[in-house]
């Protein structure tokens, strides 16, 4: 069992708390998706239902693309694990308004909990990972404001750095594994796609 | 060979391929080091127009694209055929966001391919994107890569599809792929 205290939708609303027209925000598929949603559902969020691996890069991609706004990617250790080369890819371009969150269950949620390579080592049968620590893997990649957040007091701060601190930032935040309901965004790719460009764009 | 006189003449046609990148206002290149593209990958590098992101594997490529057409930049991927394979996943994006995706790939393992090891994957390669829904549009002749490459910018910038130009590898030829420029 992870011994994570930090409950990942009360922490969402406050990175999130206040978000205006200069954030632009990428939601891994499972549960961060519907964390990011439960926060307030808005043109400038883009949460996928699939595309496992792709949120790193598509909040690069946008990153450079847009430098005057602030890029926040939110997503889960599954999803970091599928995609971990897309960390030095990111390191390659230094994207100063780029910030990425990983909300570490140390499990694959969406499929009933299973055990990520972030779990411990000789955690049982059924529960046992590769102690995988993403923060280290981020920084070797040459992400170099990379850190992992485990306690309550430290979550003020967290919410800065990932709203203001200079990019490329990477935090993993240790949070608990609980059941809560689904909070779904709408389902069409090419709405949403539509819906965050004229919001951004001023046309889809 | 002076760069900018034979982009000027377009004489050779990865300096064409430049040339249309440039007139579609592509501003992001994604790539994985590849030595039929190198000579393009180059040119991108050298321009204060476009930003080269290397990739660690292909399919990075599409997530990026995805990113920078949400944040209203065109952009392309740059691959061998042999890294194909690993973008097939995220291809799907492309449908389900209906996002403009734009990529030219230089085949191996046809013609005349000399390394066994490229022979399923080059093989695979159009089945693979067709089964996925990308279009493809193919060139072994040098005459016909401007015109080719400038058509599979449009029908994805203008119509939204996603594009793949299959280079073959008769075009490219096999004095560059002698054995120390092989990947």
């Amino acid at each position: 069992m992870s011994k994570a205290t930090l409950q990942r939708r009360p922490l969402v609303k406050k990175i999130l708390e206040g978000a205006d027209d200069d954030l632009l925000v990428i939601a891994g598929l499972g549960s961060p998706n519907w964390d990011v949603t439960e926060a307030g559902d808005r043109p400038l969020n883009m949460p996928l239902w699939g595309g496992m691996g792709a949120p790193v890069g598509i909040g690069l991609g946008l990153a450079l693309a847009q430098p005057a706004k602030r890029v926040l990617v939110i997503t889960g250790d599954g999803d970091m694990l599928m995609s971990l080369g897309s960390l030095a890819t990111v390191a390659t371009q230094q994207p100063a308004n780029l910030a990425i969150v990983v909300l570490d269950n140390e499990k694959f949620g969406e499929t009933g909990n299973q055990a990520t390579h972030t779990s411990p080592r000789n955690n049982g049968p059924t529960e046992s990972g590769a102690g995988a620590d993403l923060a280290l893997i981020a920084q070797g990649c040459g992400i170099a404001d990379a850190a992992t957040v485990r306690d309550a007091a430290e979550v003020a701060r967290l919410v800065k750095d990932l709203r203001t601190a200079k990019g490329p930032v990477f935090r993993v935040v240790k949070v608990m594994v609980e059941k809560l309901d689904f909070v779904m965004p709408p389902q069409d790719g090419a709405h949403l796609k539509d819906r965050f460009r004229q919001a951004l764009l001023g046309h889809p | 060979m002076n760069a900018e006189a034979s982009l000027k003449f377009g004489a050779d046609w990865r300096d064409q391929i430049f040339d249309v990148l440039q007139a579609h206002d592509i501003r992001q290149v994604y790539h994985v080091p590849d030595a039929g593209h190198a000579r393009l990958i180059e040119h991108c590098q050298r321009s204060n127009a476009m930003r080269t992101v290397p990739l660690t594997t292909e399919e990075e490529g599409v997530a990026l694209a995805a990113g920078a057409w949400l944040g209203g930049q065109r952009s392309v991927l740059l691959m061998q055929s042999s890294g194909v394979g690993n973008t097939i996943n995220l291809m799907g994006l492309t449908k389900t966001l209906r996002f403009p995706l734009l990529t030219l790939i230089t085949m191996r393992g046809e013609w005349g391919e000399f390394n066994s090891w490229q022979y399923p994957m080059g093989q695979g390669t159009p089945k693979v994107l067709e089964a996925m829904g990308v279009l493809l549009y193919s060139v072994d002749k040098a005459e016909d890569v401007r015109p080719t490459v400038d058509a599979a910018a449009r029908a994805a910038f203008n119509a939204g599809q996603a594009v793949a130009v299959l280079l073959r590898q008769k075009l490219i030829g096999i004095k560059d792929f002698g054995p120390r420029n092989a990947r």
